[in-house]
């Protein structure tokens, strides 16, 4: 080697030990830097609960080791509700979020801030903005909810982008009164994106109706799970040998109706119909 | 190696060539530096979207995409197949540095280098001196590092630490607390090493130096034979190492061109010589190809 001004560490053992030494300091002192790295990172890389990530986004794995935290869907997003997060806030650093209560998703049809990712962290192949999936709804209380309290409220149901599928209303008695209904808002998990105009809309003063990733809400059945009459329709008959239809001792002219009708008796509303309610307390008693 | 007060420095360039040439490169990167960072902010502050996104990953006039190759690479080492829109944004970016000189990143785009830069002004003018002392190629280890830690964790560990990319995505998207690390930076380089963050540590630096091992746009020292030992330029290089080969090779036959790929192509040393024997040029212009040859089989080596 013909090269004066390297270094050269081999040049006699003294050197050779201080080299070997100075590469095991270096060595030592970037895998502790890189160990603290690794453990901060993957405490600080948690995403809150209530923090969404934008639509199309990658499960949260995949989408910290795709994201590039350019912010580039946050300029394209036309209603400005996405954000990066900040040093210092408790998200994953200048990754992209929002929170719903403070504007939720607005649905875009050509949804612009997915096509603006350069690396794929937000999926491109979402194209219907109907096939996001940036969260689940979730009517978290119960006991705030006015729907639940027996009033009309029904926010939610109406501000709904996929109103009517999302979210329904299920009627149910309203006990308190006795003679009232309740308007249930019931989320539905094949429709809800999660975009959050429920949470940001809810009206009371701590929304009732929260989205969530959907990890955090979703049950899951067994795998081995069947249910009976889905299986029946799908079929289009039984598939277990069906029961010996029950055989009750009844008089001649009477009979069960295991469909509701209950106890017939044939010939009782026919001939001689009574306007006395009486004799309809009575009928076929009397014929026997 | 400056035996010369920090006053000292420079002042023979000045007396020579006058303030505004013996300033020249460095007005100019201050200019670049500044002006990229408006660009960026020219969007968000006035609606005029010149250049979108941050150094992370940006989109030139609606059509350019450019993508910072570290985050590239961390992607892939976290084992991401990464869209045509990032290869394409990283192949431009790199093809440019690949041209430029790797590390004319460092010292005309980053935004770290204004707060170095002021960190070792400060330190200097204190008469700071000692500090820790680094391998010199701390920073490739720091890029190992880096991209272990991404192929280690699945994703990308660093982004959450890179102050390069913290402060310039603080900039350009709000603050928030990430003065701080430019404040943690600022410090240790004052007091904690010389030039500790950019010339030591930083793996972009590092990969910028990979890139750029081959670029033909190189400072030369062709003037060599005028120099008078002041070693002005020794005292303003961010990584004086490189000089010395290009400046003092002749009698090894060395040529007058600095290869080593950790230079900046700063041209602070241009600007400071009084007898103008530095000038940017590229590695291949010499009557002699056989010395230029050896140059860079020595750098090799």
């Amino acid at each position: 080697m013909n090269a004066p001004f390297a270094q050269s560490p081999a040049s006699n053992e003294a050197s050779r030990r201080q080299f070997i030494a100075d590469t095991a300091r270096t060595a030592c002192g970037v895998g502790l830097l890189g160990l603290g790295i690794a453990v901060y990172a993957r405490r600080a890389g948690a995403l809150p609960a209530l923090a969404l990530r934008p639509p199309g986004a990658l499960p949260e794995e995949d989408f910290l080791a795709a994201c590039t935290r350019c912010g580039l869907c946050v300029r394209d997003c036309p209603y400005d509700m996405l954000h990066l997060a900040k040093m210092g806030e408790d998200l994953p650093m200048g990754t992209p979020y929002f929170y719903a209560r403070k504007a939720g998703c607005e649905m875009c049809e050509d949804i612009p801030c997915v096509p603006a990712c350069p690396t794929g962290a937000l999926t491109h192949d979402l194209t219907d903005i109907n096939n996001a999936r940036m969260g689940l709804a979730v009517v978290s209380d119960e006991e705030t909810c006015i729907a639940f309290l027996g009033l009309r409220c029904e926010i939610c149901f109406n501000i709904c982008p996929i109103r009517g599928e999302a979210i329904t209303l299920e009627r149910r008695h309203n006990k308190r009164t006795g003679k009232h209904a309740l308007f249930i808002p019931t989320v539905h998990s094949d429709a809800c994106t999660g975009c959050g105009k429920c949470e940001e809309a809810c009206i009371t003063e701590e929304a009732s109706i929260r989205v969530l990733p959907n990890h955090l809400v979703q049950g899951k059945l067994q795998a081995h799970y069947r249910k009976g009459w889905e299986e029946k329709a799908k079929a289009g008959n039984s598939l277990v040998t069906p029961d010996a239809e029950h055989r009750y001792n009844l008089p001649e002219g009477v009979r069960y109706d295991h469909a509701g009708e209950g106890l017939i008796i044939e010939g009782a509303n026919s001939a001689g119909a009574s306007d006395n309610p009486v004799d309809i307390l009575n009928r076929g008693v009397g014929s026997q | 190696m400056s035996i010369k007060s920090l006053s000292e420095i420079g002042k023979d360039a000045i007396e020579a060539k006058g303030f505004v040439a013996s300033y020249k490169w460095l007005i100019l990167r201050r200019f670049s530096q500044v002006s990229i960072l408006l660009l960026f902010l020219l969007g968000p502050l006035s609606g005029i979207w010149i250049i979108k996104g941050n150094l992370s990953s940006s989109l030139l006039l609606d059509t350019v995409p450019m993508t910072e190759p570290i985050v590239f690479f961390q992607m892939l080492a976290a084992g991401v197949t990464p869209m045509l829109d990032a290869v394409i944004g990283v192949a431009i970016v790199a093809v440019f540095y690949l041209v430029v000189g790797g590390r004319a990143y460092c010292s005309w785009v980053c935004p770290m280098n204004l707060i170095t830069d002021a960190a070792h002004w400060l330190r200097e003018t204190l008469g700071i001196r000692g500090g820790v002392r680094f391998h010199r190629n701390l920073r490739y280890w720091m890029l190992g590092m880096v991209l272990i830690l991404s192929a280690v964790t699945g994703t990308m560990a660093y982004e959450m630490f890179n102050p390069v990319s913290i402060m310039h995505r603080g900039i350009i998207f709000g603050v928030g607390m990430a003065w701080s690390i430019a404040l943690a930076i600022f410090l240790f380089d004052l007091l904690i090493a010389r030039r500790g963050w950019c010339s030591h540590l930083c793996p972009m630096g590092g990969l910028y130096s990979l890139i750029g091992k081959y670029s033909p746009l190189r400072v030369r020292a062709d003037g060599r034979e005028a120099c008078n030992d002041c070693m002005d330029c020794f005292a303003v290089c961010p990584e004086p190492q490189v000089i010395k080969p290009a400046l003092k090779g002749a009698k090894q036959g060395i040529a007058p061109v600095i290869l080593a790929s950790e230079c900046t192509n700063c041209g602070r040393c241009i600007d400071v010589c009084a007898l103008r024997v530095f000038k940017f040029g590229t590695r291949f212009e010499t009557g002699n190809k056989l010395l230029v040859k050896k140059g860079s089989m020595h750098q090799a080596c």
